[in-house]
């Protein structure tokens, strides 16, 4: 079958489908962009891991003479823990890559700095915030075995890991990338069935044309293959479309790096080559999808 | 050419066979006529020869190959070597006449170049030449059955199968479209198989006749008739009156009865 040919009756028999050609296109786009919306998420909690989990620290707060947690009882830590517990941490290198130590001084001009703004930097005097070791371990996910180390030693109040809160806002975009996924498959059976039954009334609707083909002794393929690339059309249409979608919520939510999210999430965001990298996905799934879906559906309903 | 060995072909809501073990061979370059009544088997034996059906039991077999045999993706090679017309036309209203025989070597892939020669050349051989423009609406009956003629044949094919061509033509027609089936046949050495009852034709033609009826092949002969010549008919005792038919000729013994009423 000439190209010519073959495209000429492809457009033929969008147009004259047109209207289950866009209910195609919709549907894919809908379970498509939810499924770009999916893999976004995913990647934006990979963006802010990779981001975070090098700045995340685990603080292990010192004893001070208010102190009732751990082992303290109300006495400050003295020279000889601190330097026991510096010790402790050298014994854990490399997984201990940096220490700081911060001063109850410290600890309140970065309390201060960081609430400025709000009534809480006037409620606070030094020495309300212990004084403390932040510690940058080289995998954060081995917080336990600083925690098993410094928890109840001596002249230690309590151990801190900043990454169990970031984890708690991991949880989160994990469970949004979920359900975005469960509603894109949901979606992509609806892309399916909504295909299959396309194609079916396209191929009733031109049972004419393709009884002559049979009779003429048209190979099978040259019978399938326009339904099957009106299908896959209509798809990647979809899929171009959801791309677009995915492309004006990233640039509306983060892509300006002036943006509130992206100031807030210090820049750690996804950007528009995220989109772009998703270009390959969301259209080989289309197009698969298409062919898969035309293809037994084709085998089924035209038998020669 | 084509070679039908006990072959049997039966529908499964269907008390008795559509065809019941035919057996007749055609040579190539023939016209046949295949006669019957309507449900005696004359489009099943048609729908054998494209591979439209499988059969039940025995053999078809076309130029040599068994069809049964045939995989799948073969049947569109055999049918390539056939031509086929019905009797409602099957053109496709949207196109113009030229563009309907066109679309059988489009959709095998012939180059343009090829087409542009073929059809026109075609339309003159079935008396449509001038008339490529036209949509199928705008021609009469008779000529819209030439376009499905020119269809089947402008790929060339050594086979045509013609199933009641002239079903939906007045007589004078009829005859037309026949003496073109017979002009193919002549000068391209077509096979020609053409299932009718249209007695005028097959009188006038004097072709070889194959006779259904339920089924069986119950008469075979060259140069036959619609129905057999006297001297042809058959000396078996006349067939038990049909009772539910009420066309049928009375029984002379119930009109007695009636007549002289039940003692």
């Amino acid at each position: 079958m000439r190209l010519r040919y073959l495209f000429g009756d492809v457009w033929v028999g969008l147009r004259r489908n047109m209207s289950m050609a866009i209910s195609v296109i919709l549907v894919t786009m809908i379970s498509l962009f939810l499924l770009g919306l999916g893999l976004l998420a995913q990647r934006q909690a990979d963006v802010m891991k990779g981001y975070w989990y090098d700045r995340v620290q685990v603080s292990i707060f010192l004893c001070s003479n208010k102190s009732t947690q751990g082992n303290c009882l109300g006495h400050a830590v003295t020279e000889d823990q601190k330097a026991n517990i510096r010790s402790q941490l050298g014994d854990l290198r490399p997984l201990v890559k940096e220490v700081f130590y911060e001063s109850p001084q410290e600890a309140y001009d970065r309390f201060r700095e960081q609430f400025k703004d709000t009534p809480l930097a006037g409620n606070i005097k030094v020495g309300d915030i212990p004084q403390s070791y932040r510690v940058q371990l080289s995998d954060p996910a081995k917080y336990e075995v600083v925690a098993s180390t410094f928890e109840n030693a001596p002249g230690v109040s309590m151990v801190q890991d900043q990454k169990k809160v970031l984890d708690k806002l991991f949880a989160i975009l994990n469970k949004f990338t979920q359900y975005a996924v469960g509603l894109a498959v949901i979606m992509v059976i609806c892309a399916v069935l909504l295909m299959a039954t396309t194609i079916r009334q396209a191929a009733f609707s031109r049972r004419r044309e393709i009884g002559i083909m049979r009779l003429v002794g048209a190979s099978n393929m040259a019978i399938r293959l326009p339904f099957i690339l009106e299908t896959v059309i209509a798809a990647l249409v979809g899929a171009g479309l959801a791309l677009g979608l995915l492309t004006i919520g990233v640039r509306a939510l983060v892509g300006d790096s002036g943006s509130q999210l992206a100031q807030a999430l210090n820049q750690a965001t996804i950007g528009l080559s995220d989109v772009w990298r998703l270009a390959p996905i969301l259209g080989g799934t289309a197009a698969a999808l298409a062919i898969v879906t035309a293809t037994i559906t084709l085998w089924r309903y035209l038998r020669v | 050419m084509i070679r039908f060995e006990n072959v049997t072909k039966s529908y499964p809501r269907s008390n008795r066979p559509a065809l019941d073990d035919v057996s007749l061979e055609i040579e190539r370059g023939q016209f046949v006529f295949v006669v019957g009544p309507s449900g005696s088997g004359k489009s099943t034996l048609l729908r054998l020869v494209i591979r439209e059906e499988p059969t039940t039991s025995g053999s078809v077999l076309v130029a040599g190959h068994d069809l049964g045999n045939l995989p799948p993706r073969k049947v569109p090679r055999l049918r390539r070597q056939i031509g086929t017309v019905f009797q409602d036309f099957r053109l496709l209203p949207n196109k113009t006449v030229a563009q309907n025989v066109a679309f059988a070597l489009q959709v095998l892939g012939k180059p343009n170049r090829a087409i542009r020669m073929l059809v026109p050349e075609t339309l003159e051989l079935v008396g449509l030449e001038g008339k490529g423009r036209r949509m199928p609406h705008e021609l009469s009956g008779g000529e819209q059955q030439r376009v499905a003629i020119a269809r089947a044949v402008v790929n060339k094919p050594p086979i045509l199968l013609a199933d009641e061509p002239t079903g939906n033509l007045d007589p004078a027609t009829s005859l037309d479209i026949v003496k073109l089936l017979a002009s193919i046949n002549t000068q391209h050495g077509t096979t020609v198989i053409m299932a009718t009852h249209d007695n005028v034709i097959v009188d006038e033609l004097q072709r070889r006749v194959i006779e259904l009826d339920n089924g069986l092949v119950v008469r075979d002969e060259e140069q036959g008739s619609y129905v057999p010549r006297p001297t042809e008919v058959s000396t078996d005792p006349a067939p038990s009156p049909d009772e539910d038919d009420l066309w049928a000729n009375p029984d002379p013994d119930w009109t007695e009865d009636v007549v002289r009423g039940d003692d």
